[in-house]
């Protein structure tokens, strides 16, 4: 379905490195436009530095990157004019109001007077904060700060957006706001540069994830794409007789029995052939099941499976949004 | 519109938003304008009478030490105010937002002219009310007007020079802390020249450096422009100096804003 959109985020062999340690090692992103791509992968991977390269704040040190047409090693200024960046810290005048970060931002996008404050009061609305609109942000919540942030990077209409780990830290609630409006901004035929240490997050947003790990894109593909990378799925069956599942565990070789809960675990890539082997198979020996279910292995198997180590836990995630804070 | 039309514009916002930053947070100009007032009151009624009389001049008193003191102080509120130029800076440096203005297709350089600009119009506010309690307490300057319109010049000159290496100093900085640590050390210029007592009363190693370093031929060619002393060698010294601070603190300050952020 995106295959024959035109592209608006190209980089090939993008490489950086900061003296002996090298941060990326030659990575190749296409982005459909209008779809969202999420860059998955722990703290260090080098998701920001990818992200600082792709919207001109850093150079990299080999490697071309065109985005929304623009080059940018000739036309950087094009492709600012096209991007938005809201970045994993807040990047917000922290003395002046939330209206006035807002028509700061129209002053800088070049919108006439009229316009920006048009502008200021609709993301205003859109973001909830109009209660908020007159004070710093030094009164905000971290949620209120990331939704002005949001906002900011809207004022100038951008056609690519970057949005670097949005929701690190965020409450469930806000988290899913950000989602929303993301979602918004897709339907509205924006291009979605994120990333995000959430698997959860990139498998609710992202058209294509791509998991980076120690500089090297590791895998790309869907979600559904990734899990089926890996083994770890099951069809779950679940019955109400003792002697069903006796029976059950007889026919399928290599599953796994629980007699407490009366369930039997088959093993199975989760595609629509094998769910329907099992079918067959149960069909042929009359064994009545009560229920059924599939199990694919989530993103975490995934990363797990490809990294060599879980996905980064809640735990350090809450760190880096006390760092945050503190700052 | 042109480019040099949208670098204009820019840096108008720019310093529009540093006027709303100073406005939300009046503490910090306002200290930076009272160091250079106590400093004139101290010296004029603590010690003016004492330092009036070591001038040299027969009759030496506060009055006489008021004329001798004001250039120096005028140089003290350019160097105060500075402090607040390089203390904003680093705080634009260590927030978000600089990496936001940067991914954004607005003028480079609008970020520093902006701050430029607005400490500018923030030191001559300081440098009008420092006079205007000097014509209080009796400043009485003879200047014609060219030596008026000479002098005004000079010290716009000089803080504009300074304040383009406050920007350095910090872009410079580690931290917003540190950044008035440099600055601090200027304030401290007229001391160590001819801005309290002549420098021919200190000792052979010290008056070298009084009579060289920066703020003295400054200070020697205000006192001469007001009060009709000897200026000698200073204005060309003054303009020299003005002159290798302001192009150094602008290629400096320059050469790190354009150096990538640190994250």
């Amino acid at each position: 379905m995106t295959l024959d959109r035109p592209t608006a985020i190209a980089a090939t062999g993008l490489r950086k490195s900061y003296g002996e340690q090298t941060v990326l090692d030659g990575i190749d992103i296409s982005v459909p436009e209008g779809t969202v791509f999420s860059l998955l992968g722990p703290n260090g991977a080098g998701k920001t530095t990818t992200v600082q390269i792709l919207s001109t704040l850093i150079e990299a040190d080999g490697g071309s990157v065109r985005v929304a047409g623009h080059d940018l090693a000739t036309d950087a200024d094009g492709i600012r004019g096209a991007i938005g960046v809201t970045g994993q810290f807040s990047a917000v005048d922290n003395l002046l109001t939330g209206e006035e970060n807002l028509l700061l931002m129209a002053d800088l996008n070049h919108l006439d007077r009229r316009e920006g404050r048009r502008r200021t009061a609709e993301l205003l609305e859109r973001f909830d904060l109009v209660d908020a609109a007159k004070k710093t942000p030094a009164l905000y919540s971290g949620g209120m700060r990331r939704k002005l942030d949001l906002a900011m990077t809207l004022v100038g209409d951008p056609k690519v957006i970057f949005l670097d780990e949005p929701t690190t830290g965020l409450d469930p609630r806000t988290r899913r706001i950000m989602w929303d409006a993301i979602r918004g901004l897709v339907a509205g035929g924006v291009t979605i540069f994120l990333t995000t240490q959430y698997l959860e997050e990139a498998d609710e947003l992202a058209d294509r994830i791509a998991l980076l790990d120690h500089g090297k894109i590791v895998a790309e593909g869907t979600s559904d794409e990734l899990k089926r990378l890996i083994p770890g799925g099951h069809i779950r069956l679940q019955f109400t007789d003792p002697a069903e599942l006796d029976q059950a565990a007889r026919t399928f070789a290599g599953s796994t029995r629980d007699d407490a809960a009366l369930a039997l675990q088959v093993p199975s890539d989760g595609d629509v052939d094998s769910l329907r082997a099992v079918l067959d198979h149960l069909d042929v020996a009359s064994i009545e099941v009560a229920s059924l279910t599939v199990h694919t292995p989530d993103l975490d198997d995934v990363f797990l499976a490809l990294t060599g180590r879980p996905a980064e836990s809640a735990a350090d995630a809450d760190d880096t949004q006390q760092k945050e804070t503190v700052r | 519109m042109s480019a040099l039309a949208l670098a204009a514009r820019d840096s108008r916002t720019m310093l529009r938003r540093n006027m709303r930053r100073w406005a939300r947070y009046p503490a910090m100009t306002v200290q930076l304008i009272a160091l250079p007032v106590i400093m004139l009151l101290m010296f004029a009624f603590v010690f003016g009478e004492t330092l009036g009389a070591g001038l040299g001049g027969a009759a030496g008193d506060r009055g006489d030490y008021i004329e001798y003191l004001v250039p120096g102080i005028l140089l003290m509120t350019v160097a105060a105010a500075i402090q607040g130029t390089a203390i904003s800076v680093a705080m634009d440096m260590h927030e978000g937002i600089i990496a936001r203005f940067r991914t954004m297709a607005i003028s480079r350089g609008a970020v520093l002219t902006g701050h430029v600009i607005g400490s500018f119009l923030q030191t001559l506010v300081g440098l009008a009310i420092v006079f205007g309690v000097a014509l209080l307490i009796g400043f009485r300057p003879d200047a014609n007007m060219a030596e008026w319109v000479a002098a005004v010049g000079l010290l716009c000159l000089f803080a504009i020079a300074l304040t383009w290496l406050a920007v350095a100093m910090g872009l410079q900085a580690k931290s917003v802390e540190t950044a008035s640590n440099t600055p601090t050390l200027l304030v401290l210029l007229p001391f160590l020249g001819s801005g309290f007592v002549p420098t021919d009363s200190m000792p052979a190693g010290l008056r070298w450096f009084a009579e060289y370093q920066p703020f003295s031929p400054v200070i020697e060619t205000l006192r001469g422009l007001l009060l009709g002393t000897e200026i000698g060698n200073n204005g060309v010294l003054a303009l020299g100096w003005t002159a290798v601070i302001g192009v150094l603190g602008y290629f400096w300050a320059l050469k790190l804003f354009r150096r990538p952020p640190v994250r």
